[in-house]
Order: C-alpha cells, then structure tokens, then sequence
C-alpha cells in the first residue's frame, strides 16, 4: 500500500458528484491516530523515512521497534505480517516513531555510532533470536565473520544458521547485521539487498 | 488472515466521510462521527469475522454513530439562531465543495438516506431498505430522484467548477453541517 494514497476515488460518478480531497482525510486520520493512541488502541504504530539507502518502513509496539523494513520487501507485504504475526491492529502513526526517525537521521548522517532505542525482538525465535541480540555487540566500523558471530554466541559449529539469522534479521540497520561477512570476505546476504549492505559499510568506514 | 487495519481506514474512510456528511451536513459533527465509526472499528476489528462486508458494517455502524450525536445535539437545545453563528472548530468545513452538502441536506429526507446508504456508502437497495424501513423499489427510485435533484442544481447549472464553489451560494440559505429540522437518520 502506498501510504500516502487515499480511496477518495469511486468507481460510480460519486467521487465528482461528491468530492472529498486528500487534504481532509489526512486531517480526518491524524485525529484518528491521536485518539487511538490515547485509547491505547494501537498495537503497530508504523510510519516511512527517507534514506540514503531508500525509503524504508519503522514499526513499534508498546515494547519496542518491531520491525526495520527495506523497500525492495513491499511494505503492503511486511505490514501484512505485521498483522499476521501481531495484531490486526496497525495504523500509520508518524509521531510514534519520531525519535527512532530522528537516531536513523543523525546515524546516516554519520553522527551516531550507537542506536539508543528499546527493541521487541519477538519476530524471532530461539537461535536466530539469539544471534540477534548479540550483533549489537559489534562495534560501529568493525565487522566480524559468520564464523566469528557463531563463537560469540557460543554455537561454533553453527556458522550456518548464523547466516540464516542474521539474513532474517527483521531490524536492520539498527540491529547491524550488515557487520557480518563471509569468511572469504564476501558480503553474504542482506535482507535490503548488497547494495545497501555495501551502503552502510562504507559509510561507517567513512564516519 | 485479517488486514492491518490502516489498509482499512484507506479503503473505506473516504466513502464513510460521505456518508457521515450525507448524515449530518457537511461540518464538525460529520468528522465527529468519522472519528467515532473508525475508533469503533479499530477496537473490534481483531474480533470481527473474516470475510464480512467491512464497508456495509461501517456504514451501519455510522448510522449509530450519527443518531448519538443528533440526539447530542437535541439535548443541548441550543437555539437555532446561536447554531447557526457557530463556526466549524476546524475552519472551513466542506471546502470548496461546500454548497454540494447544503444542497444534499436540504434534499428531501427519503432520497437524502437513500443516497447517503445506498450511493455512498456501497449498501444494497435491500439493506438500505432495512436500515430506514422502506422497501427497496422505493429506495432505488429515492436515490435516482435525489442524485437527480442535485443534478439539476448544481451540475447542469453554469460550469461544474463554478457550481461548486461555496462562494456562489446564496448567502444565508444554508449553514455549514445544516440538518434539515426534526430529521431522521
């Protein structure tokens, strides 16, 4: 879904007999969202932010940032699971997000080397879970290898199932997956795909 | 699986605000209503049975809402004449598009539901029927005389453009969210 499009459209005639603009339906959800937070209604609150990298979508729950998505993901898809895997409950509420907007700003700006955010990792489980957890762990600018992460954690022979998690990883970016490479060097997977991996290694170098 | 409900709002929140203003003219009390039919939603929608007609629940829905605030409304008695200095919290109500709401307020109460049930908010001629007490033969020809009306008053009069600008209406015939007096919903 284009987050910003409105069915203002009919198929009937009704759209130019009766007209109703862009301007007072974002008016109209705007309150919507203030009062749904207000209520507590909202289970996700997600928004969209521009990037160096491309637009990508933030979502929250009471708990946390849930969810870091790339576009190349669709963000009808991911919001989609979010619903599946959360609660049905999911509106676009920018103001929630603000300053989780705000660390990504200054972190693409090369100004923040470290994200000061509560996470909710509960869209995954067990091992990949686990491996997650610890990617914070690596410094900014550094990177260590599948092999490496596997150790860290305490499973060296599970190298592979170190790349399968960090290639979930459903907080990119904030959760810096792109920290792990192959142990030839290779940049393995990205969920935002190698070009935005390569992206933000280069940047780190750079800051 | 259900849909996150923002796919929702998208979706249907148009058409629900034409219903609501349909309902209530074209002022505060119209996005009132709006706010209270998705708030509604939002709290039930985990629980609501999948594969149900989302948009004819809304607009049921809306139909509740907009008697709670006519009822409001009547209770607060405010003389006619005070209600009708009062201005929209929100500026400018209807737009540019104002007169089209007047002119859907002042349309007979019969056509005025049916257009607002049937020809905005999606409902069959039979639903529609239900939810005013009316028969469906009656509600088909209700909505075709009042689309007919306005029509006649406004698209077929000047150039569209110019007919629905809320600057070339009459002054005083109508006020931003008029209800037609002792109306039904």
């Amino acid at each position: 879904m284009n987050p910003t499009h409105w069915s203002v459209r009919d198929a009937s005639d009704s759209d130019a007999l009766f007209p109703v603009t862009e301007a007072e339906m974002a008016k109209l959800h705007d309150r919507l969202a203030e009062s749904a937070v207000e209520q507590a209604l909202v289970d996700v609150a997600y928004r969209t932010v521009d990037s160096p990298i491309g637009p990508m979508l933030l979502a929250v729950t009471e708990k946390g940032l849930v969810r870091v998505a790339f576009e190349n993901e669709g963000f009808d898809a991911v919001l989609e699971q979010l619903s599946a895997r959360i609660s049905p409950r999911v509106l676009e509420v920018p103001r929630r997000l603000d300053r989780v907007a705000q660390e990504l700003d200054e972190y693409f700006a090369g100004s923040r080397r470290s994200f000061d955010i509560p996470l909710d990792y509960r869209l995954s489980g067990g091992f990949r879970q686990l491996v997650q957890r610890h990617l914070p762990q690596i410094e900014y600018g550094q990177t260590l290898t599948y092999k490496q992460v596997a150790e860290l954690v305490g499973r060296p022979t599970a190298v592979r199932a170190v790349g399968t998690a960090c290639a979930t990883n459903p907080l990119p970016v904030v959760v810096p997956c792109h920290r792990v490479l192959r142990t030839d060097g290779g940049l393995g997977g990205y969920l935002g795909g190698l070009e935005a991996k390569s992206a933000l290694l280069l940047l780190e170098k750079a800051a | 699986m259900k849909e996150p409900f923002e796919q929702v709002v998208r979706r249907h929140g148009a058409s629900v605000f034409r219903v609501c203003r349909a309902l209530l003219g074209a002022g505060a009390d119209a996005e009132d209503a709006w706010s209270e039919v998705f708030l509604a939603a939002l709290r039930s929608w985990p629980e609501l049975p999948e594969g149900m007609n989302v948009e004819a629940w809304l607009v049921t829905v809306a139909k509740r809402k907009a008697i709670d605030i006519i009822r409001a409304r009547d209770r607060r008695a405010v003389p006619a004449a005070e209600l009708r200095e009062g201005h929209s919290p929100h500026g400018n109500p209807g737009g540019e598009h104002l007169g089209l709401w007047q002119a859907v307020a002042a349309l007979p109460e019969r056509q005025r539901l049916a257009l607002a049930y049937h020809y905005l908010g999606g409902l069959r001629h039979t639903e529609t029927a239900q939810l005013i007490g009316s028969t469906p033969d009656a509600v088909r020809r209700a909505a075709a005389d009042g689309l007919k009306t306005l029509r006649r008053s406004y698209h077929d009069r000047e150039s569209p453009a110019e007919a629905l600008r809320a600057d070339d209406m009459p002054a005083g015939r109508f006020d931003a969210g008029e209800r037609p007096e002792g109306a039904q919903i």
